[in-house]
């Protein structure tokens, strides 16, 4: 008699509600819909909706309908042209107080989300949109903070009062000469003390130490300059208004950000490309309006122009100190807020540790003297020379702010004296974006339009339906009632497959289809190897019912060691692949595991169902004359 | 019904001088092809930039790749999407001098673009096929070099990967033999790229590592069957033992081959323009791995020289004996 353990009986009827429950969002179609998002310090609330309601029957724009969730307005539209269409007028109508973002609504029952059922994010290359990949500059990376560290050395060597020492950035490190050993001893113990990021070693005669960045330190540094430029890239294009941008780390040095709904490349890189870096510069005593009108500037100084033209319409030239006092990548956070003294609006700014004591160290001395904030910008550029490509930076220097030091600080400190809050917020912002400390270049970009994303899923769907039905038709019309379990082994895969995938919250993009299709493809082997195995007991005289049950065991070990292959590939394609090989690895290695659960127990349980119950066989529907 | 009698008994292992010869000539012209014409890269490996062009009229690939040749650039590949609608990939070093000229403040990729657009703008009206553009991809080149680099070392993984499992769950005959029989069906795919000159981009890489894992599937299922027979029969040489094992698999080698490849050909035919590479390489791969599981890795397995003794589970009682005092 053909039997099934019950426990696994249960487990098959588990795992199909399971599918089915958690497949189902994807049936529910998703509105284009516009996000509102409030800026600070502006509200979503009732009245809001309304206006935005207003807004919008004023110009005409039908809309399927407006709900508050949480913070945020969604507003549904019939179809993505009427939806681009709703995004300006909203944009005209609600300025910089609240961002309009293009988005897709799903229409997915609250129930089904509250057990956690969404339905599958789309890739880009579904949905349309802009991708960029962006590269750390690691070398301008490590060479800023080398020479930070060159000037802490200098400013130790004053602090411990030692003579006659030279310190010097090499290509491989730092020199420090000193003319005696015993001093040399000495400084090498306080800088190991104070900077343990470096290796510090010291010459055969030991006058010179050479200080070179350990490994760790230096994997460090990058690590940092990456997870700084994706917090600031978030903040910047949160301010785009791009709903579900998505910003990942892509290996070592790279930073992937996909821009669903943006078509404008130029816009978004405005905001994405140019980097930005700050710092703070003493101002040198001289006249810089003459420095500007002859050139002749003072040694130790440089030329800076304010970021605001004067009242006459002219820029206002400074002279700032060529020693920068702190950078941006010293500065943990600013936020623009008003004095509680004058109730002026005014920007908060807070260093970290070293930036702390490098602004203590200078505002000791100088209190009432001015300082400036510098604002550099890079744009890189890709030119041609001699055939060959060559990057290059545009460089652009702003003094965005130019204040008295009015005390002692260190950690933290506010400028004060600005004229609105407006001025106040930008310059938050812009100190904010300056804390980015690495520069980043664009490296490759791919626009997606939008109506090619749909055609990608036309195509996608009608390749899995087509693929599924033709499996189908083969299985049925070779192996029969066997074929039938095994087609609705597969379907129960399908269903499987999607439901995990929904669950992880995987992006499907085209190469997940593929790997859809493929593993329907593939999948079917497991049933192939069972059934055929049947077949072959059969053939040796055994009865129906053994043959069967040792089709199912014997096959087993084989799907097993294939499957486990399968697997290693997979692994492989998933560590190596960058984006959309990834997407497809994911859907392979899913599929594998799926399979071999469906294939084996599903198809079992259904075929237990039909030849168990202590029914008495004479034939098994394999096809092939039996 | 039955696609093959189950009883028949094909002598696959007789004409194996056959099939390993032409095994080795596929494989030899293959490398001769990848070493002397190379694969035609896509702009995910190479770097470069791509452009959309929209026709007012009905062109004539022929007549865009002539107007970008006049104009002067170099190794241009125009792929047509329909009557109008046509993709123009360019190398990264085209557009250099006026992209120079233009760069300005703008940022350096929108430069490039806008540079290149404008050039290839040119020259299509001055042949007199207007046409509106978009500029739609620009890959730089250090991140292509870095897939290649990557690429290769996941094809190794794959190998080495399933190279130790076998051996583990198998021995190391069967193990080598596997690795060459896969070695064997990604050299081929790859050859066909570079005979036929079909862009070879990410998806396609992706597509030949799959072909990898399918290959070494149809491998296993055979010689999971030889390692059966070898166990349990008892007068026959290796050679009955090889070409019965590829006779009692064969049914499902077929079954499993069409069903695979009746969804890759519904890929190839109704997966859109942007899967189409892909869903090539899949489907020469799986006629390849198919085929190399019949009439290649058994004759490797034979070469290597395998044996019933090398079957027996006698490992363990040996290591037990020797235990013993």
């Amino acid at each position: 008699m053909l039997e099934f353990p019950r426990w696994k009986n249960i487990l098959v009827i588990v795992m199909l509600l399971f599918s089915v429950l958690y497949a189902l969002p994807n049936l529910f179609p998703q509105d284009p819909a516009v996000q509102i998002i409030a800026n600070r310090g502006h509200l979503v609330d009732a009245a809001f909706k309304e206006r935005v309601q207003g807004a919008l029957e004023k110009q005409k724009v039908q809309f399927k309908s407006i709900e508050q969730v949480r913070d945020e307005l969604l507003v549904r539209l019939p179809n993505p042209d009427i939806q681009l269409k709703a995004a300006d007028v909203l944009r005209t109508e609600l300025g910089d107080d609240y961002t309009a973002a293009l988005n897709l609504a799903t229409t997915v029952p609250g129930w089904l989300k509250a057990i956690g059922g969404n339905p599958m994010q789309l890739g880009l290359d579904l949905r349309g949109g802009v991708h960029f990949l962006m590269e750390v500059d690691e070398a301008a990376v490590l060479d800023k903070r080398m020479s930070a560290f060159v000037d802490d050395i200098r400013s130790t060597i004053r602090s411990n009062s030692i003579r006659g020492a030279e310190v010097n950035r090499t290509a491989a490190g730092i020199n420090v000469h000193v003319a005696n050993a015993a001093d040399a001893a000495k400084l090498g113990g306080v800088i190991a003390n104070d900077i343990p990021q470096l290796d510090m070693k010291t010459s055969a005669d030991g006058t010179t130490l050479t200080g070179t960045l350990k490994p760790v330190e230096l994997k460090n540094i990058n690590d940092g300059a990456i997870e700084q430029n994706i917090g600031t890239l978030r903040n910047r294009i949160n301010q785009l208004g791009v709903a579900e941008p998505i910003i990942q780390r892509q290996g070592a040095s790279r930073i992937v950000v996909e821009l669903p709904g943006v078509q404008d490349t130029a816009q978004a890189k405005k905001v994405l490309g140019a980097t930005a870096t700050l710092e703070y510069r003493a101002n040198v005593d001289g006249n810089a309006a003459e420095a500007a009108a002859t050139g002749a500037v003072p040694p130790d100084a440089k030329l800076y122009f304010m970021h605001e033209m004067g009242p006459d319409g002219k820029p206002v030239p400074v002279l700032l100190s060529k020693k920068v006092i702190v950078s941006g990548d010293q500065l943990d956070s600013a936020a623009s807020s008003t004095d509680s003294q004058s109730g002026t609006p005014a920007v908060e700014v807070t260093l970290n540790n070293i930036g702390a004591r490098r602004m203590e160290d200078f505002t000791t001395d100088n209190v009432g003297r001015k300082m400036g904030v510098v604002y550099i910008e890079r744009t890189p550029e890709t030119k041609i020379v001699d055939g060959k490509e060559v990057r290059t930076v545009h460089i652009t220097e702003d003094v965005i702010n130019d204040a008295t030091i009015q005390g002692v600080f260190g950690k933290r400190f506010q400028t004060t004296g600005l004229a609105s809050l407006k001025e106040a917020s930008d310059l938050a912002l812009l100190l904010r974006a300056g804390a980015l400390a690495a520069p980043v270049d664009i490296v490759e970009q791919r626009v997606i339009g939008p109506s090619l994303g749909q055609d990608n899923i036309d195509a996608g769907k009608r390749a899995i339906i087509i693929g599924f039905l033709s499996v189908c038709v083969l299985m049925i019309f070779y192996y029969r009632l066997f074929g039938v379990i095994s087609v609705l082994s597969l379907f129960a895969n399908l269903l499987l497959l999607t439901a995990v995938l929904s669950l992880i919250n995987a992006t499907m993009t085209m190469p997940g289809i593929a790997g859809i299709v493929l593993t329907l493809g593939m999948a079917i082997d497991g049933n192939v190897l069972i059934i055929e195995r049947i077949r072959e007991e059969l053939r040796n005289g055994n009865t129906p019912v053994a043959s069967i049950k040792a089709g199912y065991e014997r096959a087993w070990t084989v799907i097993l060691d294939s499957n486990v292959a399968k697997l290693i590939a997979g692994v492989a394609l998933l560590a190596f692949g960058s984006g959309p090989v990834k997407g497809f690895a994911v859907v392979l290695l899913i599929g594998v595991l799926t399979s071999m659960f469906t294939s084996v127990t599903v198809s079992r349980a259904m075929a237990t169902i039909v030849y168990g119950g202590g029914k008495k066989i004479r034939k098994v529907s394999v096809g092939g004359g039996f | 019904m039955e696609f093959f009698n189950p009883n028949s008994n094909v002598n696959f292992m007789g004409i194996r001088r056959y099939t390993v010869s032409i095994s080795v000539i596929l494989m030899l012209v293959s490398i001769f092809s990848l070493a002397t014409r190379g694969l035609n890269f896509g702009l995910d490996f190479t770097g470069g930039s791509e452009v959309e062009a929209t026709f007012a009229q009905p062109t004539e690939q022929r007549d865009v790749v002539v107007a970008l040749e006049k104009a002067g650039f170099k190794g241009a590949m125009v792929q047509r999407f329909d009557t109008k609608n046509f993709s123009i990939r360019l190398r990264p070093s085209e557009g250099g001098e006026s992209a120079k000229q233009q760069a300005g403040n703008e940022s350096g990729v929108d430069a490039r673009n806008n540079a290149i657009t404008a050039r290839v703008q040119k020259a299509l009206d001055d042949s007199g096929h207007p046409a509106k553009l978009k500029p739609s991809v620009f890959v730089g080149p250090q991140v292509g070099k870095e897939l290649a680099t990557n690429g290769i070392v996941a094809v190794i993984v794959v190998l080495s990967g399933i190279m130790i499992y076998i051996a583990i769950r198998f021995e190391w005959r069967f193990a080598a033999a596997t690795v060459l029989t896969e070695i064997h069906d990604v050299i081929i795919t790859l050859g066909f790229f570079s005979v036929t000159g079909i862009e070879f981009d990410l998806t396609v890489l992706a597509a030949v590592l799959a072909v990898d894992g399918y290959s070494v599937n149809d491998t296993i299922v055979v010689f999971d069957r030889v390692r059966e027979l070898f166990r349990s029969a008892r007068k026959d040489g290796p050679l009955e033992i090889l070409n019965r094992a590829v006779n009692n698999t064969l049914s499902r080698t077929i079954m499993t081959s069409l069903a695979t490849m009746l969804t890759v050909v519904a890929l190839f035919f109704f997966g859109g323009p942007t899967l189409h590479g892909f869903s090539l390489a899949l489907i020469v791969g799986i006629i390849i791995g198919t085929l190399s599981s019949i009439f290649f890795a058994c004759p490797m397995l034979h070469i290597f020289g395998v044996s019933k003794q090398d079957l027996m589970p006698k490992v363990r009682d040996e290591a037990e004996l020797a235990r013993r005092p």
